[in-house]
Protein backbone atom coordinates (compact mmCIF):
# COMPACT_ATOMS: atom_id res chain seq x y z
CA UNK A 1 0.00 0.00 0.00
CA UNK A 2 0.97 3.45 -0.50
CA UNK A 3 2.31 5.32 1.94
CA UNK A 4 0.32 8.29 0.80
CA UNK A 5 -3.45 6.63 1.22
CA UNK A 6 -1.82 5.57 4.62
CA UNK A 7 -1.33 9.09 5.50
CA UNK A 8 -5.04 10.35 4.11
CA UNK A 9 -6.21 7.21 6.40
CA UNK A 10 -4.35 8.09 9.46
CA UNK A 11 -5.76 11.93 8.87
CA UNK A 12 -9.50 11.03 8.53
CA UNK A 13 -8.96 8.77 11.66
CA UNK A 14 -7.60 11.72 13.98
CA UNK A 15 -9.89 13.79 12.28
CA UNK A 16 -12.95 11.21 13.35
CA UNK A 17 -11.34 11.60 16.77
CA UNK A 18 -10.98 15.13 17.18
CA UNK A 19 -14.62 14.96 16.60
CA UNK A 20 -15.63 12.39 19.46
CA UNK A 21 -13.63 14.08 21.71
CA UNK A 22 -14.96 17.64 20.95
CA UNK A 23 -18.43 15.87 21.02
CA UNK A 24 -17.86 14.45 24.75
CA UNK A 25 -16.05 17.21 26.24
CA UNK A 26 -19.12 19.83 24.83
CA UNK A 27 -21.63 19.27 27.51
CA UNK A 28 -18.50 19.88 30.37
CA UNK A 29 -17.40 22.43 28.34
CA UNK A 30 -20.58 24.48 28.64
CA UNK A 31 -20.72 23.56 32.62
CA UNK A 32 -17.15 25.46 32.79
CA UNK A 33 -18.25 28.76 30.94
CA UNK A 34 -21.52 28.47 32.56
CA UNK A 35 -19.52 28.47 35.82
CA UNK A 36 -17.51 31.71 35.12
CA UNK A 37 -20.45 33.53 33.89
CA UNK A 38 -22.41 36.41 36.35
CA UNK A 39 -25.60 35.72 37.54
CA UNK A 40 -27.10 38.79 35.26
CA UNK A 41 -26.18 36.65 32.26
CA UNK A 42 -27.93 33.26 32.83
CA UNK A 43 -31.01 34.90 32.02
CA UNK A 44 -30.49 36.35 28.37
CA UNK A 45 -31.76 35.51 25.23
CA UNK A 46 -30.57 33.55 23.11
CA UNK A 47 -28.59 32.42 25.51
CA UNK A 48 -24.49 33.04 24.53
CA UNK A 49 -21.98 29.95 24.69
CA UNK A 50 -19.45 32.37 25.86
CA UNK A 51 -19.49 35.20 29.05
CA UNK A 52 -19.23 38.65 28.03
CA UNK A 53 -17.62 38.93 31.29
CA UNK A 54 -15.63 36.49 32.57
CA UNK A 55 -16.35 35.78 36.27
CA UNK A 56 -13.46 33.32 37.73
CA UNK A 57 -14.87 34.84 41.20
CA UNK A 58 -17.99 32.47 41.47
CA UNK A 59 -15.11 29.31 42.12
CA UNK A 60 -14.19 32.05 45.11
CA UNK A 61 -17.70 32.46 46.09
CA UNK A 62 -18.40 28.29 46.20
CA UNK A 63 -14.80 27.57 48.21
CA UNK A 64 -15.88 30.28 50.90
CA UNK A 65 -19.04 29.08 51.14
CA UNK A 66 -19.58 27.75 54.66
CA UNK A 67 -22.24 24.88 53.25
CA UNK A 68 -20.44 24.06 50.49
CA UNK A 69 -17.48 23.52 52.96
CA UNK A 70 -19.90 21.59 54.98
CA UNK A 71 -20.82 18.63 52.05
CA UNK A 72 -16.81 19.15 51.01
CA UNK A 73 -16.41 17.72 54.46
CA UNK A 74 -19.03 15.08 54.62
CA UNK A 75 -17.73 13.44 51.03
CA UNK A 76 -13.90 13.87 51.83
CA UNK A 77 -14.86 11.97 55.24
CA UNK A 78 -16.95 9.45 53.65
CA UNK A 79 -15.16 8.82 50.95
CA UNK A 80 -11.44 8.38 52.57
CA UNK A 81 -13.21 6.49 55.57
CA UNK A 82 -14.97 3.70 52.84
CA UNK A 83 -11.94 3.87 51.09
CA UNK A 84 -10.02 3.14 53.85
CA UNK A 85 -12.87 -0.01 54.89
CA UNK A 86 -12.38 -1.74 51.55
CA UNK A 87 -8.81 -1.82 51.10
CA UNK A 88 -8.18 -3.33 54.99
CA UNK A 89 -10.92 -5.61 53.83
CA UNK A 90 -10.31 -6.67 50.36
CA UNK A 91 -6.24 -7.05 50.87
CA UNK A 92 -6.49 -9.93 52.79
CA UNK A 93 -9.21 -11.78 50.98
CA UNK A 94 -7.99 -11.30 47.78
CA UNK A 95 -4.90 -12.66 48.87
CA UNK A 96 -6.12 -15.56 50.33
CA UNK A 97 -8.56 -16.60 47.53
CA UNK A 98 -5.68 -16.23 45.05
CA UNK A 99 -3.36 -18.14 46.87
CA UNK A 100 -5.80 -21.04 48.59
CA UNK A 101 -8.52 -23.25 47.77
CA UNK A 102 -10.62 -23.68 50.64
CA UNK A 103 -14.08 -25.02 50.83
CA UNK A 104 -16.54 -22.28 50.14
CA UNK A 105 -14.47 -20.18 48.01
CA UNK A 106 -16.10 -21.05 44.89
CA UNK A 107 -19.27 -19.70 46.77
CA UNK A 108 -17.20 -17.05 48.28
CA UNK A 109 -16.08 -15.50 44.81
CA UNK A 110 -19.61 -16.26 43.27
CA UNK A 111 -21.33 -14.14 46.08
CA UNK A 112 -18.56 -11.40 45.66
CA UNK A 113 -19.30 -10.91 42.25
CA UNK A 114 -23.17 -10.47 42.30
CA UNK A 115 -22.83 -8.17 45.07
CA UNK A 116 -21.04 -5.92 42.58
CA UNK A 117 -24.29 -5.44 40.11
CA UNK A 118 -26.33 -4.54 43.15
CA UNK A 119 -26.20 -1.00 42.88
CA UNK A 120 -27.23 0.16 46.39
CA UNK A 121 -30.33 1.68 44.20
CA UNK A 122 -32.36 -1.33 44.25
CA UNK A 123 -32.37 -1.62 48.15
CA UNK A 124 -32.74 1.55 48.84
CA UNK A 125 -35.73 1.28 50.51
CA UNK A 126 -33.97 -1.82 52.18
CA UNK A 127 -31.13 0.39 53.59
CA UNK A 128 -33.62 3.11 54.78
CA UNK A 129 -35.20 0.59 57.14
CA UNK A 130 -31.78 -0.88 58.10
CA UNK A 131 -30.13 2.16 59.39
CA UNK A 132 -33.82 3.72 60.55
CA UNK A 133 -33.75 0.48 63.23
CA UNK A 134 -30.13 1.03 63.76
CA UNK A 135 -30.37 4.73 64.90
CA UNK A 136 -27.75 5.63 62.04
CA UNK A 137 -29.66 7.84 59.80
CA UNK A 138 -27.91 11.15 59.45
CA UNK A 139 -24.24 9.60 60.63
CA UNK A 140 -21.09 9.45 58.81
CA UNK A 141 -21.28 5.57 59.28
CA UNK A 142 -23.98 4.95 57.31
CA UNK A 143 -22.56 6.45 54.86
CA UNK A 144 -18.73 4.92 54.91
CA UNK A 145 -20.41 1.34 55.49
CA UNK A 146 -22.64 1.70 52.55
CA UNK A 147 -20.14 3.07 50.33
CA UNK A 148 -17.66 0.21 51.91
CA UNK A 149 -19.68 -2.90 51.28
CA UNK A 150 -21.12 -2.02 47.72
CA UNK A 151 -17.43 -1.45 46.66
CA UNK A 152 -15.65 -3.92 48.41
CA UNK A 153 -16.77 -6.46 45.27
CA UNK A 154 -14.53 -4.62 42.40
CA UNK A 155 -11.82 -4.15 44.94
CA UNK A 156 -11.64 -7.60 45.62
CA UNK A 157 -11.69 -9.17 42.03
CA UNK A 158 -8.61 -6.95 40.51
CA UNK A 159 -6.51 -7.53 43.60
CA UNK A 160 -7.00 -11.05 43.42
CA UNK A 161 -6.17 -10.84 39.50
CA UNK A 162 -2.79 -8.92 41.09
CA UNK A 163 -2.19 -11.25 43.19
CA UNK A 164 -2.54 -14.12 41.23
CA UNK A 165 -0.44 -13.37 38.24
CA UNK A 166 2.66 -12.75 40.87
CA UNK A 167 4.14 -16.28 40.62
CA UNK A 168 3.92 -18.31 43.71
CA UNK A 169 7.86 -19.47 43.44
CA UNK A 170 8.87 -15.20 43.62
CA UNK A 171 7.09 -15.71 47.16
CA UNK A 172 8.69 -18.95 48.20
CA UNK A 173 12.13 -18.04 47.21
CA UNK A 174 11.64 -14.68 49.16
CA UNK A 175 10.79 -17.35 52.42
CA UNK A 176 13.87 -19.41 51.40
CA UNK A 177 16.38 -15.80 51.58
CA UNK A 178 15.23 -15.73 55.27
CA UNK A 179 12.34 -13.29 54.70
CA UNK A 180 10.27 -15.61 56.73
CA UNK A 181 6.26 -15.36 55.33
CA UNK A 182 4.82 -12.03 56.36
CA UNK A 183 8.51 -10.42 55.01
CA UNK A 184 7.67 -11.85 51.80
CA UNK A 185 4.47 -10.86 52.07
CA UNK A 186 5.51 -7.40 52.80
CA UNK A 187 8.70 -6.83 50.68
CA UNK A 188 7.59 -8.82 47.52
CA UNK A 189 3.89 -9.58 46.91
CA UNK A 190 2.49 -6.11 48.08
CA UNK A 191 5.19 -3.51 46.31
CA UNK A 192 4.32 -6.00 42.87
CA UNK A 193 1.11 -5.64 43.44
CA UNK A 194 0.59 -2.19 44.10
CA UNK A 195 -0.44 -0.87 40.90
CA UNK A 196 -3.74 -3.34 41.92
CA UNK A 197 -4.01 -1.36 45.29
CA UNK A 198 -3.87 2.02 43.93
CA UNK A 199 -6.47 1.03 40.80
CA UNK A 200 -8.63 -0.15 43.84
CA UNK A 201 -7.65 2.47 45.92
CA UNK A 202 -8.89 4.97 43.31
CA UNK A 203 -12.13 3.48 42.14
CA UNK A 204 -13.23 3.04 45.70
CA UNK A 205 -12.44 6.74 46.57
CA UNK A 206 -14.55 7.62 43.14
CA UNK A 207 -17.43 5.63 43.25
CA UNK A 208 -17.87 6.96 47.19
CA UNK A 209 -17.11 10.34 45.88
CA UNK A 210 -19.94 10.24 43.28
CA UNK A 211 -22.81 8.23 45.43
CA UNK A 212 -25.95 9.93 45.32
CA UNK A 213 -29.12 7.77 46.12
CA UNK A 214 -28.09 6.34 49.47
CA UNK A 215 -27.02 9.97 50.44
CA UNK A 216 -30.00 11.47 49.06
CA UNK A 217 -32.26 8.80 51.53
CA UNK A 218 -29.79 8.54 54.61
CA UNK A 219 -28.57 11.71 55.16
CA UNK A 220 -31.64 14.03 55.55
CA UNK A 221 -29.99 16.62 57.73
CA UNK A 222 -28.72 19.37 55.85
CA UNK A 223 -25.27 19.76 57.82
CA UNK A 224 -24.96 16.01 57.28
CA UNK A 225 -25.07 16.34 53.32
CA UNK A 226 -22.19 15.16 51.18
CA UNK A 227 -21.57 17.61 48.02
CA UNK A 228 -23.93 15.44 45.44
CA UNK A 229 -26.16 15.96 47.52
CA UNK A 230 -25.55 19.27 48.93
CA UNK A 231 -25.07 20.98 45.33
CA UNK A 232 -28.34 20.42 44.09
CA UNK A 233 -29.73 23.20 47.02
CA UNK A 234 -28.15 25.77 44.26
CA UNK A 235 -30.85 25.45 42.27
CA UNK A 236 -34.39 24.86 43.42
CA UNK A 237 -37.95 26.09 42.80
CA UNK A 238 -36.97 28.99 44.92
CA UNK A 239 -33.27 29.58 44.12
CA UNK A 240 -31.51 29.41 40.89
CA UNK A 241 -27.59 30.09 41.31
CA UNK A 242 -26.72 27.93 37.99
CA UNK A 243 -23.22 29.31 38.17
CA UNK A 244 -22.32 28.28 41.69
CA UNK A 245 -23.70 24.92 40.83
CA UNK A 246 -21.69 24.87 37.63
CA UNK A 247 -18.67 26.32 39.58
CA UNK A 248 -18.72 23.65 42.13
CA UNK A 249 -19.80 20.59 40.10
CA UNK A 250 -16.40 21.54 37.97
CA UNK A 251 -14.60 21.33 41.62
CA UNK A 252 -16.01 18.24 42.41
CA UNK A 253 -15.52 17.08 39.03
CA UNK A 254 -11.81 17.78 37.79
CA UNK A 255 -9.96 15.85 40.51
CA UNK A 256 -11.78 12.44 40.25
CA UNK A 257 -11.07 12.30 36.15
CA UNK A 258 -7.40 12.98 37.24
CA UNK A 259 -7.80 10.31 39.09
CA UNK A 260 -9.76 8.54 36.88
CA UNK A 261 -7.36 8.53 33.91
CA UNK A 262 -4.75 7.11 36.13
CA UNK A 263 -6.73 3.52 36.55
CA UNK A 264 -8.07 3.37 33.40
CA UNK A 265 -5.94 0.85 31.97
CA UNK A 266 -6.92 -1.80 34.83
CA UNK A 267 -10.68 -1.06 34.92
CA UNK A 268 -11.90 -2.91 32.49
CA UNK A 269 -10.56 -6.23 33.74
CA UNK A 270 -12.03 -5.58 37.16
CA UNK A 271 -15.26 -4.39 35.63
CA UNK A 272 -16.08 -7.50 33.97
CA UNK A 273 -14.43 -9.83 36.37
CA UNK A 274 -15.58 -13.36 35.30
CA UNK A 275 -16.28 -12.13 31.71
CA UNK A 276 -14.09 -11.25 29.00
CA UNK A 277 -10.36 -11.49 29.92
CA UNK B 1 -23.86 -5.97 54.52
CA UNK B 2 -25.30 -6.20 51.19
CA UNK B 3 -27.59 -9.46 52.03
CA UNK B 4 -28.96 -7.84 54.63
CA UNK B 5 -30.68 -5.33 52.74
CA UNK B 6 -32.87 -7.53 50.77
CA UNK B 7 -34.05 -9.54 53.58
CA UNK B 8 -34.57 -5.89 55.15
CA UNK B 9 -35.89 -4.87 51.93
CA UNK B 10 -38.76 -8.47 51.88
CA UNK B 11 -39.33 -7.97 55.84
CA UNK B 12 -41.08 -4.38 54.98
CA UNK B 13 -42.40 -5.36 52.03
CA UNK B 14 -45.26 -8.06 54.25
CA UNK B 15 -45.43 -4.85 56.70
CA UNK B 16 -47.35 -2.36 57.28
CA UNK B 17 -46.07 0.75 58.29
CA UNK B 18 -47.14 4.34 59.16
CA UNK B 19 -46.45 7.58 57.48
CA UNK B 20 -43.84 8.56 59.70
CA UNK B 21 -42.05 4.36 58.73
CA UNK B 22 -43.14 2.87 62.26
CA UNK B 23 -43.47 -0.53 61.97
CA UNK B 24 -46.99 -1.52 62.74
CA UNK B 25 -47.37 -5.19 62.29
CA UNK B 26 -48.08 -7.92 59.62
CA UNK B 27 -49.94 -7.73 56.24
CA UNK B 28 -48.56 -10.44 54.45
CA UNK B 29 -48.85 -10.28 50.49
CA UNK B 30 -51.19 -7.50 50.60
CA UNK B 31 -48.52 -4.89 49.68
CA UNK B 32 -48.21 -6.72 46.74
CA UNK B 33 -51.80 -6.27 46.12
CA UNK B 34 -51.66 -2.47 46.37
CA UNK B 35 -48.71 -2.19 44.46
CA UNK B 36 -50.79 -3.71 41.28
CA UNK B 37 -53.63 -2.18 42.12
CA UNK B 38 -51.40 1.30 41.50
CA UNK B 39 -53.03 2.92 38.17
CA UNK B 40 -49.52 4.12 37.11
CA UNK B 41 -47.88 0.84 37.50
CA UNK B 42 -48.23 -0.29 33.73
CA UNK B 43 -46.94 3.03 32.61
CA UNK B 44 -43.88 2.99 34.38
CA UNK B 45 -43.27 -0.62 33.34
CA UNK B 46 -43.55 0.72 29.91
CA UNK B 47 -41.51 3.38 30.64
CA UNK B 48 -38.63 0.91 31.86
CA UNK B 49 -38.85 -1.31 29.63
CA UNK B 50 -38.47 2.19 26.48
CA UNK B 51 -35.60 3.37 29.15
CA UNK B 52 -33.45 0.15 29.09
CA UNK B 53 -34.22 -1.04 25.72
CA UNK B 54 -33.48 1.98 23.84
CA UNK B 55 -30.05 3.43 26.00
CA UNK B 56 -28.72 -0.14 26.06
CA UNK B 57 -28.83 -1.01 22.79
CA UNK B 58 -28.41 3.23 21.19
CA UNK B 59 -25.14 2.66 23.38
CA UNK B 60 -23.92 -0.26 21.89
CA UNK B 61 -24.31 0.52 18.21
CA UNK B 62 -22.39 3.81 18.91
CA UNK B 63 -19.68 2.39 21.43
CA UNK B 64 -19.30 -0.51 18.30
CA UNK B 65 -17.86 2.30 16.62
CA UNK B 66 -16.00 4.15 18.81
CA UNK B 67 -14.13 1.14 20.30
CA UNK B 68 -13.35 0.57 16.52
CA UNK B 69 -11.70 4.02 15.99
CA UNK B 70 -9.98 3.68 19.03
CA UNK B 71 -8.57 0.65 18.38
CA UNK B 72 -6.41 1.90 15.20
CA UNK B 73 -3.74 4.00 15.88
CA UNK B 74 -4.03 7.58 14.81
CA UNK B 75 -2.76 11.13 16.34
CA UNK B 76 -4.10 12.41 19.03
CA UNK B 77 -5.70 8.99 20.61
CA UNK B 78 -4.22 9.05 23.98
CA UNK B 79 -6.42 12.53 23.83
CA UNK B 80 -9.79 10.71 23.13
CA UNK B 81 -9.55 7.99 25.43
CA UNK B 82 -8.93 10.85 28.18
CA UNK B 83 -12.53 12.55 26.90
CA UNK B 84 -14.27 9.44 27.01
CA UNK B 85 -12.84 9.24 30.43
CA UNK B 86 -14.68 12.42 31.49
CA UNK B 87 -18.67 11.23 31.55
CA UNK B 88 -17.74 8.10 33.06
CA UNK B 89 -16.04 9.67 35.90
CA UNK B 90 -18.16 12.81 36.37
CA UNK B 91 -20.90 12.49 39.07
CA UNK B 92 -23.85 11.41 37.64
CA UNK B 93 -25.90 13.59 39.77
CA UNK B 94 -23.96 16.52 38.12
CA UNK B 95 -24.17 15.77 34.31
CA UNK B 96 -27.68 15.54 34.79
CA UNK B 97 -28.13 18.98 36.36
CA UNK B 98 -25.95 19.90 33.43
CA UNK B 99 -28.28 19.09 31.18
CA UNK B 100 -31.55 20.22 32.98
CA UNK B 101 -29.59 23.43 32.11
CA UNK B 102 -28.55 22.50 28.55
CA UNK B 103 -32.12 21.75 27.55
CA UNK B 104 -33.87 24.41 28.84
CA UNK B 105 -36.59 25.87 27.09
CA UNK B 106 -35.62 29.68 27.30
CA UNK B 107 -31.59 29.28 28.25
CA UNK B 108 -30.40 26.13 27.08
CA UNK B 109 -27.67 25.65 24.28
CA UNK B 110 -29.49 22.51 22.85
CA UNK B 111 -32.55 24.77 21.06
CA UNK B 112 -30.24 27.74 20.67
CA UNK B 113 -27.82 25.60 18.67
CA UNK B 114 -30.99 23.25 16.90
CA UNK B 115 -32.36 26.44 16.00
CA UNK B 116 -29.12 28.05 14.42
CA UNK B 117 -29.07 24.83 12.69
CA UNK B 118 -31.98 25.13 11.38
CA UNK B 119 -33.44 21.56 12.74
CA UNK B 120 -35.88 23.58 14.70
CA UNK B 121 -38.75 26.12 13.57
CA UNK B 122 -39.11 27.30 17.06
CA UNK B 123 -37.50 26.61 20.87
CA UNK B 124 -38.87 23.01 22.10
CA UNK B 125 -39.45 22.27 26.18
CA UNK B 126 -37.72 19.07 25.93
CA UNK B 127 -38.13 18.15 29.52
CA UNK B 128 -41.84 18.99 29.71
CA UNK B 129 -43.40 18.25 26.89
CA UNK B 130 -44.58 14.58 27.58
CA UNK B 131 -43.02 13.90 23.51
CA UNK B 132 -39.75 14.46 24.62
CA UNK B 133 -38.84 13.54 27.88
CA UNK B 134 -38.33 10.12 27.31
CA UNK B 135 -36.08 10.80 24.17
CA UNK B 136 -34.24 13.59 26.09
CA UNK B 137 -33.52 11.50 28.99
CA UNK B 138 -32.56 8.51 26.85
CA UNK B 139 -29.98 10.98 25.44
CA UNK B 140 -28.19 11.40 28.53
CA UNK B 141 -28.39 7.68 29.50
CA UNK B 142 -26.08 6.82 25.92
CA UNK B 143 -24.32 9.65 26.55
CA UNK B 144 -22.82 8.61 30.27
CA UNK B 145 -23.09 5.12 29.05
CA UNK B 146 -21.10 5.02 26.34
CA UNK B 147 -17.41 5.33 27.75
CA UNK B 148 -17.64 2.05 29.87
CA UNK B 149 -19.23 0.20 26.86
CA UNK B 150 -16.90 1.73 24.28
CA UNK B 151 -13.80 -0.09 27.26
CA UNK B 152 -15.21 -3.21 27.32
CA UNK B 153 -15.57 -3.69 23.01
CA UNK B 154 -12.31 -2.20 23.21
CA UNK B 155 -10.54 -5.08 24.90
CA UNK B 156 -12.71 -7.65 23.47
CA UNK B 157 -11.20 -5.96 19.58
CA UNK B 158 -7.76 -6.53 21.40
CA UNK B 159 -7.92 -10.01 21.97
CA UNK B 160 -8.53 -10.91 17.92
CA UNK B 161 -5.02 -11.64 16.34
CA UNK B 162 -4.83 -9.54 13.49
CA UNK B 163 -3.79 -12.24 11.59
CA UNK B 164 -7.22 -13.79 11.27
CA UNK B 165 -7.65 -10.03 8.98
CA UNK B 166 -4.37 -11.49 7.32
CA UNK B 167 -6.32 -14.59 6.30
CA UNK B 168 -9.34 -13.00 5.18
CA UNK B 169 -7.76 -10.34 2.90
CA UNK B 170 -5.56 -13.70 1.69
CA UNK B 171 -9.17 -14.87 0.82
CA UNK B 172 -10.34 -11.78 -0.55
CA UNK B 173 -12.72 -10.58 2.08
CA UNK B 174 -11.64 -6.97 3.74
CA UNK B 175 -13.95 -3.86 5.01
CA UNK B 176 -17.75 -4.50 5.52
CA UNK B 177 -17.54 -8.23 4.86
CA UNK B 178 -14.66 -9.15 7.13
CA UNK B 179 -15.82 -6.75 9.55
CA UNK B 180 -19.55 -8.66 9.59
CA UNK B 181 -17.85 -12.21 9.05
CA UNK B 182 -14.86 -11.85 11.16
CA UNK B 183 -14.62 -9.07 14.07
CA UNK B 184 -19.13 -9.03 14.78
CA UNK B 185 -18.61 -12.77 15.51
CA UNK B 186 -15.69 -12.79 17.35
CA UNK B 187 -16.32 -9.66 19.67
CA UNK B 188 -19.54 -11.85 20.57
CA UNK B 189 -18.57 -12.62 24.15
CA UNK B 190 -17.70 -9.07 24.69
CA UNK B 191 -20.75 -8.04 23.49
CA UNK B 192 -22.92 -9.75 25.45
CA UNK B 193 -20.86 -9.02 28.60
CA UNK B 194 -21.58 -5.03 27.96
CA UNK B 195 -24.95 -5.78 26.98
CA UNK B 196 -26.23 -7.52 30.35
CA UNK B 197 -23.79 -5.08 32.16
CA UNK B 198 -25.18 -2.32 30.65
CA UNK B 199 -28.75 -3.63 31.37
CA UNK B 200 -28.27 -3.75 34.48
CA UNK B 201 -26.70 -0.58 35.37
CA UNK B 202 -29.24 1.34 32.94
CA UNK B 203 -32.08 -0.48 34.90
CA UNK B 204 -30.86 0.58 38.06
CA UNK B 205 -30.37 4.51 37.18
CA UNK B 206 -31.20 6.76 39.57
CA UNK B 207 -29.97 10.05 38.93
CA UNK B 208 -30.88 10.74 35.24
CA UNK B 209 -34.60 10.11 35.43
CA UNK B 210 -35.16 11.48 38.96
CA UNK B 211 -32.95 15.35 37.88
CA UNK B 212 -34.63 14.91 34.51
CA UNK B 213 -38.18 14.29 34.92
CA UNK B 214 -37.88 16.63 38.11
CA UNK B 215 -40.46 19.14 37.38
CA UNK B 216 -43.43 16.96 35.87
CA UNK B 217 -45.61 15.65 38.39
CA UNK B 218 -47.29 12.60 39.12
CA UNK B 219 -45.39 9.55 37.38
CA UNK B 220 -45.82 9.45 33.89
CA UNK B 221 -42.10 9.40 33.15
CA UNK B 222 -40.85 7.27 35.83
CA UNK B 223 -38.79 4.15 35.96
CA UNK B 224 -39.75 1.23 38.10
CA UNK B 225 -36.34 3.12 40.32
CA UNK B 226 -37.73 6.52 40.66
CA UNK B 227 -41.14 5.13 41.54
CA UNK B 228 -40.32 3.14 43.92
CA UNK B 229 -38.34 5.84 45.64
CA UNK B 230 -41.69 8.18 45.09
CA UNK B 231 -43.84 5.78 46.54
CA UNK B 232 -41.26 5.68 49.56
CA UNK B 233 -40.40 8.93 50.70
CA UNK B 234 -42.14 11.46 48.31
CA UNK B 235 -45.55 10.90 47.34
CA UNK B 236 -48.75 11.01 48.74
CA UNK B 237 -48.69 8.20 49.26
CA UNK B 238 -45.89 7.61 51.12
CA UNK B 239 -45.60 3.98 51.79
CA UNK B 240 -42.41 1.83 52.96
CA UNK B 241 -44.92 -1.34 52.18
CA UNK B 242 -45.82 -1.10 49.13
CA UNK B 243 -42.17 0.58 47.94
CA UNK B 244 -40.57 -2.43 49.34
CA UNK B 245 -42.68 -4.61 47.67
CA UNK B 246 -41.73 -2.95 44.02
CA UNK B 247 -38.27 -3.04 45.60
CA UNK B 248 -38.32 -6.83 46.35
CA UNK B 249 -39.93 -7.15 42.39
CA UNK B 250 -36.91 -4.82 41.05
CA UNK B 251 -33.72 -7.33 42.97
CA UNK B 252 -35.88 -10.06 41.26
CA UNK B 253 -35.40 -8.35 37.97
CA UNK B 254 -31.68 -7.59 38.51
CA UNK B 255 -31.04 -11.02 39.64
CA UNK B 256 -32.27 -12.32 36.60
CA UNK B 257 -30.45 -10.40 34.55
CA UNK B 258 -27.32 -11.40 36.91
CA UNK B 259 -27.83 -15.08 36.22
CA UNK B 260 -28.00 -14.50 32.57
CA UNK B 261 -24.57 -12.32 32.64
CA UNK B 262 -23.02 -15.16 34.76
CA UNK B 263 -24.62 -17.90 31.70
CA UNK B 264 -22.70 -15.67 28.73
CA UNK B 265 -19.74 -14.64 30.96
CA UNK B 266 -19.67 -18.49 31.42
CA UNK B 267 -18.57 -18.08 35.01
CA UNK B 268 -16.28 -20.53 36.65
CA UNK B 269 -13.95 -20.32 39.44
CA UNK B 270 -10.59 -19.98 37.39
CA UNK B 271 -7.95 -22.39 38.60
CA UNK B 272 -5.19 -20.43 40.95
Amino acid sequence: MAGGAGLIRRAVLAFAGLLLAAALLAPYGAMLLTALKPEAELRITPPRLLPVTWRPQNFWTVLCDPEFQSWLRVSLVVAVASTALVIVAAVPAAYHTARHRFPGRGAFLFLVLVSQMFAPTALVVGLYREFFELGLINTYAALVLVNAAFNLAFAIWILRAFFASIPREIEEAAEVDGCGHAGALLRIILPVALPGIVTATIFAFIAAWNEYIVALTLMTDAGMRPLTVGITSYVTAYVQHWDLLFAASVIAIVPVVVLFALIEPYLVGGLTAGGVK
Amino acid sequence: MVVYPVLELVRASLGRYSITGLHRGWVGPRNYGRLLEQEALSTVVGNTVTWVVMVVAITIVISLGLAQLLNESFPGRRLVRWALIVPWAASLIMTSKLFVWLYDYYFGLVNRALSAAGLVARPVDWLGDDATVMGAMIAVGVFVSLPFTTYVLLAGLQTIPGEVYEAARVDGASGWRAYRSITLPLLKPALLVAAVLNLIYVFNSFPIVWTLNDRNPGFAHDTMITYMYKIAFKSALRDVGVAAALGVVNVGVILLAVIAYLRVARWREEPV
